[in-house]
């Protein structure tokens, strides 16, 4: 099948982007996304010009490394999957698709589709951990924790820090991002020592790196690969209020 | 530990602050309408309703003031937060899909200010009863019914029959029905009340709250169009 991309290429941070368009002949709807965009850099570098640059790592849908916008959609619009696990079988023969870096402050493009989401990195830096003490290994089950408990933070853990709820919400906002790190570390009994110190720290730490605020649309949890649960806000709304209220968060 | 500067500073505080005076203008717009509704019981009704306002002024003062500083509030944190989450991306997409995002929940900020021009058009047609904007020709002070009160169902009848009048409080009602079709549900979200078993019932009840009011408070309107009361004009 034959596509035509509208991709944006910015040569660095400071350079002024552009849309330039280039023509995928004779891809294969098995390919994935990726694969294709390989098959065009493959085809640019045998022309001598500068391939696309975007980032990709295990293309398994696990790593949340890849990162586009496609036609508007962070990750293209499957439900519940990266990029990476998105295949040609989805588009049309003959459709122009445009592709996008995920566009926020916070996340200042690298070069053509590649952005820098250290300020994730540093958010986590600033609470999303869990202090153990080293010792001898305690014994398996001399903590209970409730089987819900367990499910709600198993799945706020499932977060893959791609960023993509940051490029899908209108106010560039990180909110699920964060709420999934302190829902997954603080329902746990291990991290609840800290839970209080922990929300009011990863939330400084989020407004500092200049992340929009939640006007709760939903569109974060819509794109999000692991369909991480918009009720993840609400915990953090909530345990960052009840922190404040204690007196821990300033 | 300074839980009020956080507050007003952080991004959550803020939408704390937006949430909870949010909710006590929603209190006022329901407890309005269930007075304004009074005028389908007749003007000795409505009117001994208006009386008994404007008789407590002890009541009716602190009243205002709360709401004018909850309204300032409501603007105040919804300024802020617009301004940072525009400046959050700077360079916009050029093909962008809201996907789930509502119309309601994206055009916050627009319905908001239009309703905010229309209550001050309204506290200044009905409230403070500036003869020159109410396009009848007539004073509304003037209106006294026979007990000597303020004649408050002579001056809604008479103030609706204008279709301008009429047209813009239906339009501001329709945004104000938008508005708290995705506001009173972040409300809750906001202040962390919401989880997988209420949050469905929740938004399902904002939606259908949003209704009712907007049913409710054109009704009135609507019913003078149609001709409601005219014979207390003549």
């Amino acid at each position: 099948m034959n596509l035509t991309l509208k991709v944006w290429r910015q040569k660095n941070a400071t350079a002024p982007g552009r849309f330039e368009a280039y023509e995928a002949k004779d891809v294969l709807p098995e390919m994935s996304f990726l694969e294709m965009l390989d098959v065009v850099n493959e085809e640019l570098m045998e022309r001598d010009e500068e391939p696309i640059a975007f980032d990709s790592d295990c293309r398994e849908g696990i790593c949340g490394t890849c990162s586009l916008v496609i036609n508007g959609i962070p990750h293209g619009g499957r439900k519940g999957a990266t990029v990476c696990q998105l295949h040609l079988r989805h588009f049309k023969e003959g459709d122009t698709i445009t592709i996008e870096p995920w566009r926020a402050k916070a996340f200042p493009v690298v070069r053509d589709l590649v952005v820098d989401r250290s300020a994730f990195d540093r958010i986590i830096q600033a609470g999303g951990f869990v202090s153990v003490s080293t010792g001898g290994v305690p014994d398996a089950n001399a903590i209970p924790v409730p089987k819900a408990d367990a499910e709600l933070a198993m799945d706020a853990a499932q977060c893959i820090g791609c960023g993509a709820c940051v490029a899908a919400c209108k106010n560039a906002s990180a909110m699920l991002f964060v709420a999934a790190k302190v829902s997954h570390l603080g329902l746990l009994p291990q991290g609840k020592v800290e839970k209080d110190r922990r929300v009011a720290k990863l939330v400084e730490a989020m407004d500092a790196e200049g992340f929009g605020n939640c006007t709760v649309t939903g569109s974060c949890e819509a794109v999000c690969p692991k369909e991480i649960s918009l009720h993840f806000i609400a915990r953090l709304n909530r345990d960052y209020a009840v922190a404040m209220l204690k007196g821990r968060a300033v | 530990m300074n839980i009020i500067a956080n507050l007003f500073k952080s991004s959550l505080g803020k939408k704390y602050i937006m949430a909870v005076t949010g909710g006590a203008l929603f209190l006022f717009v329901v407890g309005h309408l269930l007075g304004n509704l009074q005028f389908f019981l007749g003007p000795e009704v409505i009117n001994r309703y208006g009386h008994f306002l404007q008789a407590n002024q002890e009541i009716l003062w602190p009243a205002r003031l709360g709401l004018l500083v909850m309204a300032a509030l409501h603007i105040w944190s919804a300024v802020k937060v617009s301004a940072e989450n525009r400046a959050a991306r700077p360079v916009p997409y050029a093909d962008w899909h809201p996907t789930v995002a509502s119309y309601a929940s994206r055009t916050m900020l627009l319905s908001g200010v239009i309703i905010a021009a229309f209550v001050i058009y309204h506290v200044l047609h009905f409230t403070v009863q500036t003869k020159s904007i109410n396009f009848t020709g007539q004073s509304f002070v003037a209106l006294r019914d026979t007990e000597g009160r303020h004649d408050v169902y002579r001056m809604m009848v008479a103030g609706f029959q204008v279709p301008l009048v009429s047209g813009f409080y239906v339009l501001a009602m329709a945004l104000l029905c938008l508005h708290l079709s995705h506001g009173i549900g972040a409300m809750f979200q906001s202040l962390g009340w919401k989880d997988e078993v209420y949050g469905p019932w929740i938004d399902r009840s904002a939606k259908m709250l949003a209704w009712l009011i907007f049913l409710g408070y054109v009704s009135i309107p609507i019913a003078v169009l149609l001709g409601y009361g005219k014979e207390a004009v003549k």
